[in-house]
């Protein structure tokens, strides 16, 4: 049977972490690129930080389940086979197919075209780690940078340099792809 | 600075990670670097292009019941070990100067404690009686009511045709300075819009962030900022955004 406290716990656990379900569960998706797999990994993730909430002095809430995630997550690479092959810096292979197709907007009046979220995803999904990582916490996450640097364990400059290298791969497939569907 | 810095700090500018000082320095080399500037116009680009989409995930229901159901049970004895042993900023300060990189001073601690401020105000303003100064369902009685008593005039939109219903005004203060919240109404819920003046013109896409169980989506747009708080979802609450904007721009084209 529960003793008091436990109970009292759970329920600033569940006030304090739950609020937060959809950001580590967007981060989990990203980071497996897999429903299923995400699932169980903020299901674990969740369990541990339940397990840890005892010690956990702040500040942030969502950095320390991110941190915890990461974790999780580490574990799941090292059980798959091999690790996630991740497309390089050079994107847009020659078999790659085109995710869209449209003739209507002119580059002269639209640089990027506007994209559904899908085929964004895509292009997200296909940034090699640890670059993935940074750009979602930050551009998805809502992260400061001294919170991505607090939830990855690295220093702010290896952050502010991953990211600038993200985007910058990011934008190439981007425009790599629109070329592609021209 | 050098453009391979730039580079990388251009991006800082861009999520408002710095303070006056090396925004301007970083902007002084964008200013008199083709390379740079066209760097920077394709980053903002992208930034406005993935602002407006959501890339946003939402746990499944089965999920979040799981984990609620592993909640209340009896736990086995927590382990003192911190899982947040090595995440020392210290080291990561250091480690920052090592970079080169070295007097970025970031902005972030300001800004969360003006959201934390924005939330306790929304909390403030559900309190009995303390919602309203001017009820009224007109735009043209709320927004003269603001006048004399704000250095900005807040934008004072009726979104009652499309199922956010204005009910009113108030006077609150954020950071020290009178600012003016504007009231909606979604079903039973309350969504408090503040409006502040800005120095920067500059356009800054919306973002939603979570305090306290609650959803504010923060934006800025010719000359103000703009937070929307509500305890309605992220989805619901960037629609009210959207159709705020559009109205506002349809406003000041017609």
């Amino acid at each position: 049977m529960p003793a008091n406290d436990d109970l009292q716990k759970a329920q600033r656990f569940r006030e304090a972490a739950l609020p937060y379900l959809d950001d580590v569960y967007t981060l989990a998706r990203y980071l497996l690129r897999d429903a299923s797999d995400a699932e169980d990994a903020v299901q674990e993730c969740y369990l541990r930080a339940l397990k840890h909430f005892d010690s956990y002095r702040g500040p942030a809430m969502k950095p320390w389940l991110f941190a915890i995630l990461r974790n999780v997550c580490n574990a799941e690479y090292a059980r798959r086979a091999s690790r996630p092959s991740a497309i390089e810096d050079t994107p847009g292979a020659a078999d790659q197919t085109p995710i869209w197709q449209e003739n209507e907007a002119s580059p002269e009046t639209e640089v990027l075209r506007s994209r559904d979220a899908g085929a964004i995803r895509k292009l997200i999904d296909a940034l090699a780690e640890p670059f993935r990582e940074t750009f979602v916490l930050r551009e998805i996450n809502n992260l400061s940078y001294r919170e991505i640097a607090e939830a990855v364990g690295a220093p702010v400059g290896t952050v502010m340099s991953r990211l600038a290298r993200a985007r910058a791969m990011l934008r190439a497939a981007w425009t790599a792809e629109e070329e592609h569907s021209r | 600075m050098t453009c391979d810095e730039a580079r990388i700090m251009l991006h800082a500018l861009l999520d408002g990670e710095l303070d006056a000082g090396h925004a301007r320095e970083v902007e002084a080399h964008i200013a008199g670097c083709p390379g740079c500037a066209a760097e920077f116009a394709a980053q903002r680009e992208m930034q406005r292009a993935l602002a407006d989409t959501n890339l946003r995930y939402t746990a499944p229901a089965s999920l979040r019941n799981k984990i609620e159901a592993s909640l209340p049970k009896a736990q086995p004895q927590p382990t003192r070990r911190s899982v947040l042993r090595g995440f020392a900023m210290g080291s990561a300060v250091s480690a920052l100067a090592a970079t080169g990189i070295v007097a970025v001073v970031l902005r972030q601690d300001d800004q969360q404690r003006i959201l934390s401020e924005v939330v306790s105000a929304h909390l403030r303003s559900l309190q009995a009686g303390h919602l309203i100064d001017v009820v009224s369902t007109d735009q043209h009685t709320v927004k003269p009511w603001f006048n004399g008593k704000l250095d900005v005039a807040p934008p004072v939109i009726d979104l009652t045709a499309q199922g956010f219903t204005l009910v009113g005004g108030r006077l609150d203060y954020i950071d020290a300075r009178a600012i003016g919240a504007v009231v909606y109404k979604r079903r039973q819920h309350v969504i408090n819009l503040f409006v502040a003046q800005t120095s920067s013109t500059e356009h800054r896409p919306p973002k939603t962030q979570t305090m306290q169980g609650f959803n504010c989506r923060r934006w800025g747009e010719r000359g103000l900022n703009f937070w929307a708080v509500s305890d309605i979802g992220g989805d619901e609450l960037a629609e009210f955004v959207d159709k705020f904007e559009a109205a506002m721009k349809a406003n000041v084209e017609g």
